[in-house]
């Protein structure tokens, strides 16, 4: 298994100038990421840890500061917790073994704690609904924004695999653009974006937990420096009276 | 009671001697304008920088293995590290915002100018130190942007002639960026670096209140004074510029907290979008672009095509700085009162800047390239119209008094 598993990777490696040349410019989509919405942030809590967190890590993501900053009860945060023993002062950690994983999908799938600062929400979004069926690759399947990605279509049971259209340009083909799938999962589009959404808004916070923290105290600071700033005008103002010019 | 200890204090050290030659009879023009607020600014901003970086300090890791995650856990673990590190980071650009429109203050009024070219030169010195500062502070963080970033700019070390990879591994400590320079950026940009910045501004504004303040008509104050020997169009800086300045402190806040609070990436100008990327010696980014302030620099450098040629180019570019005092062979100093050729110019040489900056942050293709080597033309053409202008040039005339 892990044999053919390295046999198609390679496949896929000889295939890449292709496929690279099929990415071109995708226009990403508008995440319309809501960190003031706590219940999308806790759905999508929830979707990273049943779907992402097996084969990623978030290692620098406590689940007891998302317990702090979502408002979660106890119970709301042990249904986030991947066994009984874990502890809020935990990080997000993957139970896959490194090298196991780098057998398997060629690297290691990448620390998603900072993936949404270094990437944008609205690329993680169209990334997360744009996956295509794709029988030339190791996993059959392919994505719109980062072709030939390592990963298999996680959600490709709920989305359904999405057709790809191509234009023929001489020897390569070129992707223009994706049409449903032939199969519907079992969510409808709607539903199936709704989540990807809130996974996208929960992987925005994760990376900066600090924006609720910034967005909370931010008027108060501005406040403060708007009336100080009125004061010292008038104070200016004041002792300038005598200073013809 | 407080009195006798103050006179005690006094007659053992100046106090208020220093209070006094700098502050309270410190006589400055009264006419300043909006491009007069920078100085005092930059000196907030210097000792915001040295405050949270003492905080940031305490809880930062400067190693290889730690360095990333450290800055991680100041912005999620450390009560207020979050604000810290904003503070810092956007520190540093405000920093050189603030920089640039001095400079270029100096330039509009001709501060440089007799007798205050030791005032410019102690300037471009703390200039070219801060960036110094600015360069090596953005190692620590160590994300892909800190780390290729260093790559690339300690690699041009290498271009020069005979020495030039001795050198280069001698910057680094090791073959490539590693935990050996990151240690060493370190130190250089904690302890050595601020101390030559405080010593420099020391120098600067000794240097400025010796021969006092220039103004926008570019008069000297102190020509005319009344019978008690104080310039009649001078005022005491405090407390009239005290309070003047906190309130363009208080703006200048305004601004800062919005960026602050609202805005820390600055549109991935002020951070870097790839530097929330561990460094990975193994894997260069796809485009290395250097932070916003070293944009101008950075396409002068690429506009050449020879690599050591384009070193020179940009070093030459700050240096030149040192000897505008006496490329201007004007007596004139305010552009109130200079040709439209000089005013022409100026204007050239800023726009130049600007776009350079913008050329810097982008990939150097065949048009940029060739926009950002037209734009270097006009950056050193600058210097060398000043000089040809400047000795015949046709100024109108100064006033006597303030305007």
């Amino acid at each position: 298994m892990m044999r053919f598993t390295f046999f198609m990777i390679v496949i896929g490696l000889l295939v890449a100038p292709n496929a690279k040349a099929a990415s071109s410019d995708v226009p990403l989509e508008d995440a319309q990421v809501d960190l003031g919405d706590k219940a999308a942030l806790y759905r999508g809590a929830q979707t990273f840890m049943d779907s992402c967190a097996s084969c990623h890590g978030a290692k620098m993501m406590r689940f007891g500061r998302i317990g702090e900053d979502l408002g979660l009860s106890e119970e709301q945060l042990a249904k986030l917790m991947p066994t009984e023993l874990s502890k809020p002062g935990d990080v997000i950690e993957t139970n896959m073994p490194a090298d196991y994983a780098e057998e398997t999908f060629g690297v290691a799938p990448p620390d998603l704690t900072l993936t949404a600062r270094a990437l944008g929400a609205d690329w993680i979004y169209t990334y997360l609904i744009s996956f295509y069926e794709d029988p030339e690759t190791p996993w059959g399947v392919n994505n719109a924004v980062f072709p030939l990605v390592g990963m298999p279509h996680v959600l490709a049971s709920e989305q359904g695999l999405k057709q790809p259209v191509y234009e023929e340009n001489g020897d390569d083909k070129e992707l223009v653009g994706l049409e449903p799938p032939e199969r519907p999962g079992s969510m409808s589009e709607e539903d199936f974006e709704a989540k990807m959404r809130d996974l996208t808004a929960f992987m925005v916070y994760m990376a900066e937990p600090a924006a609720l923290k910034r967005h909370q105290y931010g008027p108060y600071v501005l406040a403060f420096l708007f009336i100080f700033t009125l004061v010292m005008y008038l104070l200016k103002k004041e002792y300038w009276r005598d200073i013809k010019h | 009671m407080i009195k006798d200890l103050g006179k005690w204090v006094d007659d053992r050290l100046p106090v208020s001697r220093f209070w006094n030659a700098h502050l309270a009879k410190y006589y400055v023009p009264h006419n300043f304008n909006f491009w007069y607020f920078f100085g005092s600014l930059l000196l907030v901003v210097f000792v915001l920088q040295i405050v949270t970086g003492i905080w940031l300090t305490m809880s930062y890791k400067p190693s290889a293995e730690d360095a990333f995650t450290s800055v991680e856990y100041i912005m999620r673990d450390v009560e207020w590290g979050w604000l810290l590190r904003y503070l810092h980071s956007t520190g540093a650009s405000f920093f050189f915002i603030a920089v640039y429109l001095h400079i270029f203050r100096g330039m509009m009024y001709g501060s440089y100018k007799k007798p205050r070219e030791l005032v410019w030169i102690f300037g471009v010195l703390i200039l070219l130190v801060l960036m110094a500062e600015a360069f090596m502070g953005y190692l620590l963080p160590w994300g892909q942007m800190s780390y290729w970033g260093a790559q690339v700019i300690i690699s041009l070390f290498s271009s020069v002639p005979v020495i030039g990879p001795d050198l280069a591994l001698w910057i680094r400590g090791d073959y490539v960026v590693s935990d050996a320079t990151l240690n060493r950026f370190f130190a250089l940009h904690v302890i050595a670096l601020p101390l030559v910045l405080l010593f420099l501004i020391g120098g600067h504004i000794m240097a400025l209140h010796e021969v006092g303040s220039n103004n926008p008509d570019g008069i000297d104050i102190k020509e005319k004074k009344d019978n008690r020997g104080k310039p009649v169009d001078g005022i005491p800086f405090h407390p009239y510029y005290t309070v003047k300045d906190l309130f363009a402190l208080g703006v200048f806040m305004f601004l800062f907290a919005i960026v602050v609070f609202y805005w820390p990436e600055g549109g991935g100008l002020f951070l870097e979008h790839p530097n929330f990327i561990p460094a990975d010696p193994l894997q260069t980014p796809e485009h290395i672009a250097p932070v916003w302030y070293f944009a101008p620099h950075y396409a002068i450098l690429r506009a050449v095509p020879d690599k050591f040629l384009g070193v020179v180019a940009m070093v030459v570019a700050i240096l030149i700085l040192f000897v505008l005092p006496w490329l201007d062979r004007n007596r004139t100093r305010s552009i109130r009162y200079r040709s439209t050729a000089f005013k022409v110019n100026l204007f050239l040489f800023a726009a130049a800047f600007v776009g350079l900056g913008y050329l810097g942050t982008q990939p150097a293709t065949g048009l940029a390239t060739l926009a950002a080597q037209t734009l270097s033309a006009v950056y050193f053409g600058f210097f060398i119209a000043l000089y040809f202008i400047s000795r015949r040039e046709r100024t109108k005339p100064v006033p006597e008094r303030l305007t």
